[in-house]
Parts: structure tokens; sequence; C-alpha cells
């Protein structure tokens, strides 16, 4: 198709669309800046407990990132997460037990069951929407929660399905294996950092492009997204498949992490804690993942070893930011925080130049 | 062309479309009628949204009711909404490049057939201006760049100009004029606005109550007795 347009002049806004634009630059440079943070100045400045964190961090911004993309992206309230999250976990410890696999592809096959598990619960749970299909997957979550507890997790036997029966189970069981020259905490967590941030890429690439466009028109109104060609219940499974599989990833990784997964590590409830941080964080952002990732796991452990308050406290903390960002700022601390730190930025800025102004004015009085 | 023979639509007591049977030839076509008369159950019936009780539609010899509901955007229908819909949480271009995406049209020419789209409909705005943050007229501009992008062949406008004032509604009557000879399209109108509907429309079809009471030329159709009736809703008597 080449159309002209009538008045045949070419310097509509239309025409003057750079390729890639400034922004796009400006965001792939503070992307690369925070990484490169993450790898080398944390480890530089952090305490050997706050590494261990930082992993933890990285692994549940992953599991928020599921979230967000169910939830920010598509519309469909998923409370499983942290289902998804035990199973990546439960499937990859499973597999280091029963297999001498290379840790990478420990990932992908963890991630890939997740990602088969995620998707056939996400057809079951297709045509429910809003509060149902939050109760169906928060049910899913709880019945995995009983089948680990019922199946002894870690259990550390031989085989996939094994399990070490005889001892106690923290004596018997040897630690799920991490990577092949990861092995000691800084370096682990650096090997995560790269597999989350590889993760987030792969979420970006689907968000910014065709799916993410789909996802956006589902979102937006089902009947519009029909007449535009969109096969609704093809994306909606996809948002699930993604969702999940990156999630499995994350769950390996937390395998490793730990060591000795337990069943009591996993609860029902995180799932909603997980669902209250990622939307306090920013659902319709990716950034906002990262800061569920921080809250859910960095602020309960400050509060514990710092602040020596009893981190339940955390979800009073969370209910209250929780109402206070779906009151004030439904797109988060992502979208908020720039926003007010413009804002102050702005508003010091005109104190500092006010404050001038007047020194200025009592000088020339003063002579 | 778009042939509809004897199509009923039943909801539970109710007949919204009742045995019509009507040609659209081209161009741009009016469907009048007032409230209730079954305009957008018949487009919903064109979208696949609505299961008719009977009746065909072929649309340039295809049968439309036997495609699946999400393919015939890919065959290159096009609809917009009563209340529009255009997606907030895109940008313009993304708004349209999405139609451009599940359309029959090719990749490699996206680019530059989502922003003539942009253009043809006259939206002086960045194409990378999230949607969220236009006004209604602009809202109207979008969802038309959406119905006429990727190779349209039938393109269903349900009251494209409702609630806008009367120079905009006069430029958006200007850019649907044009979309016919533009893509090749033909174009189905829905509208109170007998202003605007007399302005694009060649040929008008008129639904009261279900069923089709005049078709034909637009001026025949706007001065048939029965349609006079059927607007004023006034008796025999007059």
């Amino acid at each position: 198709m080449t159309t002209t347009p009538a008045s045949g002049e070419r310097a509509t806004p239309a025409r003057a669309l750079p390729k890639i634009e400034r922004g796009t630059i400006a965001r792939a440079v503070v992307i690369v800046g925070l990484i490169l943070a993450a790898l080398f100045l944390v480890p530089a400045v952090a305490a050997a407990d706050w590494i261990t964190i930082s992993t933890s961090i990285a692994i549940y911004s992953v599991a928020a990132l599921g979230f967000g993309i169910l939830y920010g992206r598509v519309g469909m309230i998923s409370l499983g997460q942290v289902a998804l999250l035990t199973i990546g976990c439960w499937v990859g410890a499973r597999l280091a037990y029963a297999t001498s696999l290379p840790f990478p592809l420990l990932l992908l096959a963890a991630g890939g069951i997740t990602c088969a598990i995620g998707t056939v619960v996400g057809l079951t749970a297709i045509r429910l929407s809003g509060l149902y299909l939050a109760l169906i997957t928060l049910m899913f979550a709880g019945a995995v929660t009983i089948v680990l507890t019922v199946h002894d997790f870690p259990s550390g036997g031989k085989g996939f399905w094994g399990s070490a029966t005889t001892g106690t189970l923290a004596t018997s069981t040897p630690p799920v294996r991490r990577p092949s020259g990861a092995t000691a905490d800084v370096a682990f967590y650096r090997y995560t950092v790269i597999v989350c941030a590889v993760l987030f890429l792969i979420a970006l690439v689907h968000v910014a492009a065709r799916p993410g466009r789909a996802w956006a028109s589902i979102r937006e109104s089902e009947p519009a997204a029909l007449a535009a060609g969109i096969n609704i219940t093809l994306y909606k499974l996809w948002a699930f498949a993604l969702a999940s599989f990156v999630t499995g990833v994350a769950g390996c990784l937390l395998a490793a992490q730990v060591g000795v997964p337990r069943a009591i590590t996993f609860q029902t409830q995180d799932s909603l804690t997980l669902g209250a941080t990622a939307l306090i964080g920013g659902i319709y952002s990716l950034w906002g993942a990262i800061v569920a990732g921080i809250f859910q796991q960095g602020l309960p452990f400050l509060f514990q070893t710092s602040l020596n308050i009893n981190p339940n406290f955390i979800l009073i903390i969370f209910g209250v930011g929780l109402l206070q960002v779906l009151l004030t700022a439904p797109g988060g601390l992502a979208d908020q925080l720039p926003k007010d730190l413009t804002r102050l930025g702005r508003l010091a800025f005109n104190l500092v130049v006010s404050r001038l102004r007047e020194q200025a004015a009592a000088e020339k009085k003063a002579p | 062309m778009i042939e509809v023979q004897s199509l009923t639509v039943r909801f539970a007591g109710v007949t919204p479309l009742d045995d019509v049977s009507v040609t659209f030839p081209g161009g741009t076509c009016g469907l009048i009628g007032p409230n209730g008369a079954g305009k957008t159950t018949f487009f919903n019936v064109l979208s696949g949204f609505v299961r008719p009780a009977k009746g065909a539609i072929r649309g340039f010899g295809d049968d439309l009711l036997a495609m699946a509901d999400y393919r015939r955007a890919r065959w290159g229908l096009r609809r917009t909404f009563q209340t529009e819909q255009a997606i907030e949480k895109l940008s313009v271009f993304d708004n349209v490049a999405m139609i451009h995406e599940h359309s029959a049209a090719k990749r490699a020419t996206r680019r530059a057939d989502v922003l003539d789209a942009i253009e043809f409909v006259g939206l002086d705005i960045s194409p990378r201006t999230k949607v969220g943050g236009l006004g209604a007229s602009e809202r109207r501009l979008v969802e038309l760049a959406r119905a006429v992008v990727g190779k349209p062949r039938v393109v269903l406008l349900d009251e494209p100009a409702a609630g806008l004032p009367a120079a905009e509604t006069e430029q958006m009557g200007a850019v649907i004029q044009r979309i016919p000879e533009q893509f090749g399209a033909l174009v189905i109108l829905v509208d109170h606005d007998m202003g605007l509907v007399s302005a694009c429309c060649e040929t008008t079809a008129v639904l009261d109550f279900g069923k089709l009471i005049a078709s034909g030329p637009t001026v025949e159709v706007l001065r048939n007795e029965h349609v006079k009736r059927a607007y004023l809703g006034t008796e025999e008597e007059l």
C-alpha cells in the first residue's frame, strides 16, 4: 500500500517518527548500568548475608515478573505464582539428584516442565476471570503445598521420585548442586543476576512486540481484541506459558540457592504477599517486579536483623502500602517514584532559586 | 459487496433481527434506524459475537458466518465500537500496528502502512503518544486508523462520531468518505446523525424493530414515508 496524503506534505508527526528513539537508548544505558552495579558494586559493599538475600531478591523479582505479565499485561489475576516457583524448585532439585545434567540444562528443564504445568492450569482456568481465576489459582497453590508436604520435600533420595526416608532429612539430604564455577555465594549471586536479567529480557522482548500488543488489547476489551483478529485463547495461554517458564527457571535457581529446600519455605500465603508487593512495586512496569522482589525478600530480612522487629509486621506495611497504591498511585512505585522525584527536584530547585534571588535583593538594598 | 439473506437473530423472547435480506453494493453504505432497531446486533453478527438463528452472509463471495470470529479480521473485516475501544496503555503507533499484525498485510510494509493510516485519518500528533492521554476526538481517529490499516475489505463504523462536536464530525465524515477509494474497502456506517449519513453514503438501508423497511440510494430512502414514520414514531394517520 502506497498512499500519499492528500495535501502532499511530508512533515506531519507521523513522517518525523525516528526509528529508534532517544528514550530507548537512555533506557538501555540505565539497564546495563544497573546490571553492572548488581554484578560488581553489590558484592563489593554487601556483607555475606546480604549477598544471600540479594540472590533471593533476584529470584523473587522473576516470580513477581510472572505475576506482572499475567495481571499487568493481560489482566488475569493469578495467585499461584509461588506454587509455580515451588514446582520449578522441586523439579530442579529432583533432576539435580536424579541426573548429572549441567546446571543450565537443569534450569531449562525446570522452566520447561513448570511451563507445561502452568499452561495446563491456565488452560483449565482460561474461561474464568477476576475473582474466580484468583481463587482457582490460589487453590492450585494450596494443592501444590499439600502435595509437597505429603511427599516430604526435599527428600534427597535417589532417582526422580525417590525420597530418603531414613534419618532426619536435615542431615541425610545432600544440598542441591550449584553450577560448576559458581558454587561460592558471591559467584552464585552473579550467576543468578545474569540468569534473571536474561529472563527479564525475554519478558521485555515479548511485551514490546506482537504478544505484548495483543495482551494489551485483551486487557482493554476482549470483544475489541476479537474484532482485531486476536486469538484470545492462544494469547492468554502464551502469557501463562511465559509466566510459568520464567518462574520455573527462578525456582530452579532457588533450589540451588538454599541447597536443601523445604516445603515450609513455600507457603500458600506467599503468593498473596507476592501479588501485593507486585502491585506496590508497579504492575504495569517491569521495574515494578524488581521493587516487589526487594520488598518481598529484602524488607523482612532488614526488619529481623537490622531493626530487630518481628518480620510479620511486614504484612501490615504491605497492607498499608497496597491501600496507598490502589487509592493514589495505581501505577505503583515504579510509576510514581520518578514522578515524585521530579516534582521534589523541581521544588528544591525553585526553593534554591528563590533563596538566591532574595539574597541578591537584600544585598542590593544593603549598601 | 455484502449480501445478507434472511438473517434472523433471536435472544430469549426477543428478535433483534427478523428475516433481514439486504445487499450492500460497495462504496460507503449507511445503516440507520431508531434505537433498538438491530443495527449493532447486525454488526455483532458480522463480527461473530452473535450467532444468528438462520440466514447467510456472503462478503465478496466468501461465507462470513462459516469463519471463526478472530479469523474475520485477517479476511479483511474491521470495526469500530459505539464506545471507542482504542487501547490506553499503548501508543498510537502500537494501537494501529496491532491490527496490522493480525491482518493479511505484509510485515515488511508494516511501519509505512501504519504511518500512512495515522496520516490518512489526519491525526496531527506524535505516533509515540500514549492513547491514554488523548482526547475523545483523537481517540476516535485512532480507532478509525485501526479500522483502515492492513488491507481492509469491509469497514464497520458504529457511530464513529458519537459525542463529537459538529466541526469534528464533519472532519470525520470527510475522512470516512475517502476510505473506499483509498483502501478499496466497503464501508458500512451506522449513525444517528443524518447529516453525516447523507454526506458520506450513496446508499442506505433502514432497520426498524429488526426488520428492513427501506434500502436504496440515500436521498430516496430519507424521503421514504415509512422511514420518516419510523424515526418520528408517528402512526399511520400522519
